[in-house]
């Protein structure tokens, strides 16, 4: 259910930098969200499909890249991957872990357009006002 | 309050944003850019403006979160009883709809400033920041946020608060940690509520529930209480003080020290 204030504060955000950027048009969005990130993908997507009308990016591609669990053991000092609810040192089973990866909610890239300027450029390459 | 820290904070946001974000050209024309930001970074960025006011006025802020029903209101009204005159407490109530729990914890001599928030799952930091305009936080030692009861969206958005407190009532399951990770990751104390029922239900197991909240790598200490019959509610308490006491000593540290104590509080 929070996936769409996620998403609507997403797409301030989005809309803040291709304003900054002088983009008409926002193509793809990139995400990284971990699995302890706290959104579900999923719905996250489907979130987006109704949050995106009307915005910078209506007709952008959503893309979330899942990243895995990494945890760094403070007893045997070994890192490796864990599960969401068991964050256990997969070398000695120690509990005194701590998380390297795994709780990211990140905007990690954009893909921008400009329709007008690309109208406005002849074959020559030169603007036209 | 806010005159000296201005609210407006989406300029504030876009100004970060400016100084981090790189350009680059793709081949086809298009433009990917770098942004690496926080998804949240407009809450967190209120979030931690809320802090900064708590520890400016000296307050303690606690989040109080759990499923719907498990006690939360009973709980701080037992703690009010039991510390109302050892610390100045205020509570904001987080609720979808109804005033009820901001008029439970006023009938007790506490200010409480209820927050309705619709449709919404969870509390955000706007929200609390809005609350607290209408809080005297000179008067206040111990505030408590209490959240909307939900063990899955609250646990996104950072409140400002110094610690999260989590209840887990014994008429839900042993395997909730293990189930709302996310939730039960960020504890930095959950309390296993509803004790007195335990001898009706015999497979709530605290031992079990204990283990859950270890194999999330969380240390916080767990404590079994009854706000009816008050059983474990001094262990409880003492933590409190402790916590009190432990804030007290940070907020005599630089600020930069002391925001580092809240950085495993954040999201990236």
């Amino acid at each position: 259910m929070h996936e769409l204030s996620i998403c609507q504060a997403l797409l301030r955000q989005v809309e803040d930098i291709a304003r900054r950027e002088g983009a008409d048009r926002v193509t793809k969005i990139i995400l990284r969200v971990g699995p302890l990130g706290g959104v579900e993908p999923q719905l996250l997507q489907q979130a987006f499909g109704f949050a995106r009308v009307g915005t910078l990016a209506a007709e952008a591609e959503l893309s979330i890249e899942e990243a895995e669990i990494l945890v760094h053991c403070l007893d045997c000092d070994a890192e490796g991957q864990a599960l969401a609810n068991r964050l256990l040192c997969p070398v000695c089973g120690s509990y005194r872990t701590r998380l390297l990866r795994g709780d990211e909610l990140i905007l990690a890239s954009l893909e921008l357009t400009r329709t007008t300027r690309d109208l406005l450029t002849d074959s020559e390459g030169y603007e036209h006002v | 309050m806010c005159e000296t820290c201005g609210c407006n904070l989406t300029q504030a946001n876009e100004h970060l944003l400016a100084e981090d974000a790189k350009l680059a050209h793709t081949a086809s024309g298009r433009e990917a850019l770098e942004v690496l930001s926080g998804l949240l970074a407009e809450n967190d960025h209120q979030a931690g403006h809320n802090r900064d006011h708590f520890d400016h006025h000296g307050v303690l802020a606690i989040n109080l979160m759990s499923s719907p029903g498990s006690g939360k209101t009973v709980l701080l009204e037992r703690t009010i009883q039991s510390l109302g005159e050892e610390f100045r407490l205020a509570v904001i109530e987080g609720d979808l709809e109804t005033e009820n729990d901001a008029q439970r914890i006023r009938a007790l001599g506490v200010p409480a400033m209820q927050i309705t928030t619709g449709s919404a799952c969870h509390l955000d930091a706007h929200m609390v920041h809005q609350a607290l305009h209408h809080l005297d936080l000179d008067e206040v030692d111990l505030l408590f946020i209490e959240n909307v009861g939900n063990l899955v969206c609250p646990a996104s958005f950072d409140l400002g608060q110094h610690l999260n407190l989590i209840l887990l009532s014994v008429t839900e399951g042993d395997d909730k940690p293990a189930k709302y990770p996310v939730m039960f990751r960020a504890a930095d104390a959950v309390l296993i509520s509803k004790t007195d029922l335990l001898p009706f239900l015999d497979d709530f197991r605290p031992d079990q529930a204990e283990a859950r909240i270890r194999e999330l790598a969380n240390p916080a200490p767990v404590f079994g209480v009854s706000a009816k019959t008050g059983s474990g509610m001094d262990a409880w308490l003492a933590w409190l003080r402790q916590e009190m006491a432990a804030h007290k000593a940070r907020l005599g540290r630089s600020p930069e020290l002391r925001s580092e104590d809240w950085k495993h509080h954040r999201h990236p």
